[in-house]
């Protein structure tokens, strides 16, 4: 199994390699180790990444380690409150200059010569300043590589490229869907607080499989059909989702939501009416009263609005939500051949302490490793991979076809967004929503044109220059 | 006669070596696959652990593995969970075990004590190597700590009684993985 050096140059991904018109992709986007550079040049050192949630860096100083593409971040709250990501690499010889996974520190030591940086960022101290540098090495201009951040809601998210719009912009269509995320049960933009701890593991595939599955892949029901013979949902009875003895008895549209040209996508479903709160929790009353009354005041705030139930997506190119699960995955890249999962799950935070509970236990036996249903979502992954990898294989496309030409433009509410499609039940619309905006990035020069590797103190001066 | 010290070694020798043979048949249970049978070994009010492990500064160890009933866990859960882990492998449906895993669950440096509240206590390491399909293949090393209580309703192979064998009642398994290696825990340990 040798897979070419595909890349820029040989073919374009519009049109091509990606060749939506026909419903094709080839299969050498999850496999190339060509492309997969190009990615890392024109997809992850352009796009908003999710690097955390602000519940994980509560206090000044608080710092975690995250990722962007292949490479470590601190995310951390500095002295003065304020959110920063900055490249865990020393600009001397780029030994990680943060060893931990998490802690509090107002300083960032390297080991390897001991060049110390804040958790500003900026350069402190450099050993030997004077019988070494003379004192003629400028600190001013060695300090961390710092990104552009945001936190939208709470979640944050960084960005490696000063042109790439803000944050909002970005999320274009999908800012009604993830909003309707960051919302807590009860319908208000009250805190989330995160679990302690992030689920990290190894797949054998390529980032990609995770991504578009979580953006609107209802099809693949079949393969949790052993999930869905065992009691999985918080409720204690038979399914996997809180949602499903709701909508067995309530009539909905389940809908795939994809904005374009951004990328992204959203699941979820309408009610066709105001639906009736469902005792889920009778065996708990803690939690039974509190979904009963997020469930009142949610309508309340909502009206009309609360008709819709987000099941979760894809915000392009590698972060997932889940609602209900109330989880962030980050499909981090790691070679074509492996991914590196990241999930955090969250809380409301005013919630009762049973309330929390009965959402971890649920969340840690339905998402991740030991996860009852990503379990075999990840064996179909691995295996679609290795099925991307052979030589007669490669030669024949995947196929994206499912409902193409059936989009609906809009759906016949306005508020769900004029320009969404919208289509129902099943479709491979999100997939191509995705991968259309996928060719487009990776169809562009890629940003090391515009910033060479030397001037690559711009962003981190710039960052600093806007405080 | 045996001196009172010598009656007490052969008492700890006794105990380690049930607490070994009780492990020998968990193993042998879970390698070939009876899953029922080893869910009997487990007490109704099991504690079933195994935390996320962090890297921690020097002198702040305590915090490196996340935290039982408040924090994520790779588990944190009761029978009622493993019992339905057991029922979605035995569907045949369940792909990520579909065919089966062949495993060998191995222990060693084995401590036995006993508890204070009536419980033996152990401590050991594990290995755990699974091999799948065709090439898939994972190593899971670890600690692994259990309460072991008698139940006057499980037989005692030992001394070949209908009461008195042994029962978990809580196991922590602290696996030596940061990123977890494996695309999966679909074995149990």
């Amino acid at each position: 199994m040798s897979e070419k050096n595909l890349g820029s140059g040989s073919r374009l991904y519009s049109g091509d390699l990606i060749n939506l018109d026909q419903g094709l992709i080839s299969r050498d986007i999850f496999t190339a180790q060509g492309i997969y550079d190009d990615e890392m040049e024109r997809i992850f050192a352009r796009a908003w990444l999710f690097v955390g949630h602000e519940s994980q860096v509560p206090e000044p100083g608080d710092y975690i380690l995250s990722r962007m593409g292949e490479e470590s971040v601190i995310f951390n709250r500095d002295r003065t409150g304020k959110l920063r990501v900055m490249l865990n690499n020393c600009r001397h010889r780029g030994m990680r200059v943060c060893r931990y996974d998490k802690g509090n520190s107002r300083k960032f030591m390297c080991p390897f010569h001991a060049w110390t940086y804040s958790d500003l960022g900026d350069l402190i101290a450099v050993p030997k300043m004077e019988t070494g540098y003379h004192n003629e090495l400028d600190r001013g201009e060695w300090g961390l590589i710092q990104a552009r951040v945001t936190s939208y809601r709470g979640f944050v998210f960084a960005c490696w490229d000063e042109a790439t719009p803000d944050f909002e912009t970005y999320l274009g269509d999908l800012r009604f869907y993830f909003d309707d995320y960051c919302e807590l049960p009860d319908g208000s933009y009250d805190d989330w607080e995160a679990f302690g701890g992030i689920f990290k593991w190894k797949m054998p595939c390529n980032w990609k499989f995770g991504a578009e599955n979580f953006g609107g892949d209802y099809y693949h029901n079949p393969s949790h059909a052993s999930v869905d013979q065992v009691i999985l949902s918080p409720a204690g009875t038979k399914g996997r989702h809180t949602y499903d003895d709701v909508t067995k008895k309530q009539e909905a549209w389940k809908l795939n939501i994809a904005i374009t040209p951004e990328g992204h996508n959203a699941r979820g479903q309408l009610f066709k009416d105001d639906y009736e709160y469902m005792p889920t929790y009778q065996e708990m009353a803690v939690v039974e009263d509190y979904f009963r009354e997020c469930y009142a005041k949610r309508q309340e705030r909502l009206g009309e609005k609360a008709r819709w139930y987000g099941h979760g997506g894809t915000i392009f190119p590698n972060v997932s939500y889940s609602n209900g699960v109330q989880s962030m995955g980050t499909w981090h890249p790691s070679g074509p051949h492996q991914t590196e999962t990241w999930r955090i799950f969250l809380a409301p935070k005013a919630a009762p302490d049973e309330v929390k509970n009965v959402l971890r236990h649920y969340v840690i036996r339905y998402q991740g490793p030991s996860g009852l249903t990503e379990q075999d979502d990840m064996e179909n992954w691995g295996s679609s991979h290795t099925g991307a990898r052979g030589t007669i294989a490669r030669r024949y496309d995947f196929n994206y076809s499912m409902g193409q030409g059936y989009e609906q433009k809009g759906w016949p509410v306005e508020w769900l967004g004029g320009n969404v499609h919208a289509t129902e039940d099943v479709s491979e619309q999100n997939q191509r929503a995705y991968y259309t905006r996928w060719a487009a990035d990776m169809d562009q020069p890629p940003t090391s044109d515009r910033i060479a590797p030397r001037h690559a103190t711009t962003t981190q001066a710039a960052v600093r220059a806007a405080e | 006669m045996n001196t009172p010290e010598e009656n007490e070694l052969l008492q700890s020798l006794l105990r380690r070596y049930e607490v070994e043979q009780f492990y020998n048949a968990e193993a042998e249970m879970l390698d070939s696959r009876r899953f029922d049978a080893w869910l009997d070994l487990l007490a109704d009010d099991i504690r079933y652990w195994m935390p996320l492990a962090s890297n921690q500064e020097a002198g702040n160890w305590a915090a490196e593995y996340s935290v039982e009933g408040k924090d994520l866990n790779w588990f944190d859960e009761g029978k009622f969970e493993l019992e339905q882990r057991v029922k979605q492998i035995q569907t045949g449906l369940h792909w990520a075990e579909e065919p089966v895993s062949r495993t060998t669950h191995m222990f060693s440096n084995l401590q036995v004590d006993n508890g204070d509240d009536g419980t033996i206590r152990t401590s050991c390491r594990f290995l755990v190597y699974r091999n799948r399909t065709e090439v898939e293949t994972d190593f899971y090393v670890g600690k692994r700590r259990d309460h072991l209580r008698r139940d006057p309703l499980r037989r005692d192979p030992l001394r070949q009684r209908s009461g008195g064998g042994l029962k978990i009642v809580r196991r922590e398994v602290l696996l030596d993985q940061n990123v977890l290696l494996s695309k999966n825990l679909t074995t149990f340990f």
